[in-house]
């Protein structure tokens, strides 16, 4: 290093030589933060200022919006003399529904992972058919997985005949049963998506700490929890955090297995906000974006969550 | 090794586990196996409700070639390839950048900018998803190809950052520093030095942006319509809405909009699960 400062401070050079190292960084990051920051950082800004509007849609917020203030948010929380909206809470309901039931993906998948974790013939060809769902969009397995639920026709609905249950209307058809059955759907790519991430987890596990704890007489259940599972906590956060993503972001599979119905029972905020906006019963354009902002809090906790765990982590590679 | 190898265990474990292996296989893609099955069965078994038996007869071809030469999907494929490819090329070569410079550099604001690509990874879509749209019909893009590829590619960004930046730190930084020494432009150290050693990271970014891409449904309802510019996965909906409850047309369909990830993924295993475990191991 000090060889290289010599060398500059006797070579006489042009300002962007002089200062190179600390210019060439932004020149580096202008167009991928200015894309950024265009398309999702200032978009969060407008759509907190567009929830304080009543707007259509139509013509320009300023011209055609009216400023309502918070009214939007009393309308959906039922504060200030207003009737909640029994719509939002049943979205609200349901989100926690998926966020709970999803987090399943992350003991299936490492279950499957340990169930494939071994080294006999052909069982590279397995962990990756075992991966599949997750490579094949949800719109394919969402149209499978209702196809799956027909009433009357579908293999869900047979083989539970066989036990003697019947759920009217079919699983998907029967508010009570239509939002756990989407879930149902969700946890088959998601689970795949977690069981890949143990695989990884397990491949790095340190052979001679098992070896030592088999020694000590360790085995099972006992030697999965005191001596695998701490060891796979990198592969557990992350599934985690996709996990946490995947359960907020589930408006695809709502949108093409109901539509958010029977009777609108299986909306979740997501597709609420949809709803509202750009669909042929929404144009309340304000009110979504109140939605869209609600969502995005929720987020909000875990991103800082995430946020804090990459710091601790940066902070300990540092120093 | 954990579990404990089968090698290990007695024969009738060994033998019992090699035989579960298929049949756990079987039911965990049953419902692909479905619609492979569904996609060449003929129409007339969906109205006298076999389902889920074997196909009367083998109607793959007419199922296929209807999907292929009689239906708007080639239009849609072709449209998902024009819209992926783009943002491919685009969010790497972003990504390549600023994964550069917040990689190798110190300086003030490297942190901060670093954890906004982050968090902006994990936002909702639906909280960007009017202004974007509008931003998008400002620009007179609404419906058109290169709307939805701009867009893609600064999301990806995000997630492409976070990526490259922590792949260029675990390279050896003494390297860089020796072309400092040397007296290199830093312009030439990113292109010479870091860029060649950045080809699995930019091989397995491809491949995952290919795929998320691809399966894109919401951003294509949102800014797109029509066969024109809307790619496969919402051409599917409209294939849907035409054949409705033609069961084997829509497998046939599915097949062939699922295809090119799963192609993808096979030729690119590696770099795939590369991508998608990367922080799954310290």
């Amino acid at each position: 290093m000090t060889i290289s400062a010599d060398s500059y401070s006797q070579t006489p050079r042009g300002w962007y030589k002089r200062n190179e190292i600390a210019i060439t960084p932004w020149l580096f990051l202008a167009p991928g933060v200015l894309f950024f920051v265009v398309y999702v950082i200032a978009p969060i800004w407008q759509s907190f200022g567009m929830s304080l509007y009543d707007w259509n849609g139509l013509g320009d917020i300023d011209t055609n919006g009216t400023y309502v203030g918070l009214e939007n948010y009393n309308k959906l929380f039922g504060l200030n003399g207003e009737r909640a909206d029994r719509n939002f809470q049943i979205s609200l309901w349901n989100n926690l529904k998926w966020l709970v039931l999803y987090l399943l993906a992350i003991p299936l998948g490492l279950f499957i992972a340990l169930f494939l974790n071994q080294s006999v013939r052909g069982i590279r060809l397995y962990k990756s058919l075992f991966f599949f769902p997750f490579v094949i969009s949800q719109v394919v397995v969402g149209l499978v997985f209702s196809w799956f639920y027909l009433p009357n026709n579908g293999l869900f609905t047979i083989m539970t005949g066989w036990f003697g249950f019947e759920i009217s209307g079919g699983v998907l058809g029967n508010p009570n049963t239509a939002t756990y059955g989407i879930i149902a759907a969700g946890l088959w790519p998601q689970t795949a998506y977690c069981m890949i991430l143990y695989l990884t987890g397990l491949n790095a596990v340190d052979p001679e700490q098992v070896e030592a704890a088999r020694l000590d007489g360790a085995k099972g259940r006992k030697m999965l929890w005191y001596v695998i599972l701490p060891q796979l906590k990198p592969a557990t956060f992350i599934a985690f955090v996709v996990t946490i993503i995947g359960a907020l972001r589930s408006f695809d599979l709502v949108s093409i297995m109901t539509g958010g119905g029977p009777f609108g029972s299986t909306r979740v905020l997501s597709y609420y906000v949809f709803e509202k906006s750009l669909s042929e019963r929404g144009l309340q354009y304000g009110y979504a974006a109140a939605v869209a902002v609600v969502l995005f809090m929720i987020m909000l906790v875990f991103i800082s969550y995430f946020l804090w765990s990459m710091y601790k982590d940066e902070r300990g590679a540092r120093s | 090794m954990f579990p404990t190898p089968v090698q290990k265990s007695s024969p009738a474990v060994r033998v019992g586990y090699q035989a579960f292996l298929p049949l756990a296989l079987f039911l965990w893609l049953l419902p692909l196996i479905a619609v492979m099955i569904f996609s060449i069965k003929p129409d007339v078994d969906f109205t006298t409700g076999n389902y889920w038996g074997w196909p009367s007869s083998f109607e793959g071809f007419t199922n296929y070639g209807l999907v292929f030469f009689e239906s708007a999907m080639p239009r849609y494929l072709l449209n998902s390839v024009l819209i992926t490819v783009p943002t491919v090329i685009g969010t790497v070569a972003l990504a390549c950048m600023t994964g550069f410079a917040l990689g190798v550099y110190k300086f003030k604001g490297n942190l901060l900018i670093f954890f906004m690509f982050i968090a902006g990874n994990f936002v909702p879509f639906q909280i960007l998803m009017v202004p974007v749209r509008d931003l998008t019909v400002d620009m007179g893009l609404y419906n058109t190809k290169t709307g939805l590829v701009l867009f893609h590619i600064a999301f990806q960004t995000g997630f492409a950052t976070l990526f490259m930046r922590n792949f260029i730190r675990a390279l050896p930084f003494p390297l860089i520093e020796a072309a400092r020494v040397e007296g290199v432009a830093e312009w030439r150290i990113f292109v010479y030095v870091v860029l060649p050693l950045m080809k699995p990271a930019i091989a397995a970014m491809a491949v995952l942006i290919f795929t998320f891409i691809w399966n894109d449904y919401f951003w294509a309802v949102v800014l797109t319509q029509g066969p024109e510019s809307q790619p496969v996965t919402a051409g599917i909906t409209s294939f849907n809405a035409q054949y409705r409850a033609a069961y084997h047309l829509m497998s046939a369909g599915s097949i062939v909009a699922a295809l090119p990830p799963v192609l993808m993924f096979f030729l690119m295993q590696k770099h795939f699960i590369a991508g998608l475990t990367l922080g799954a191991v310290k």
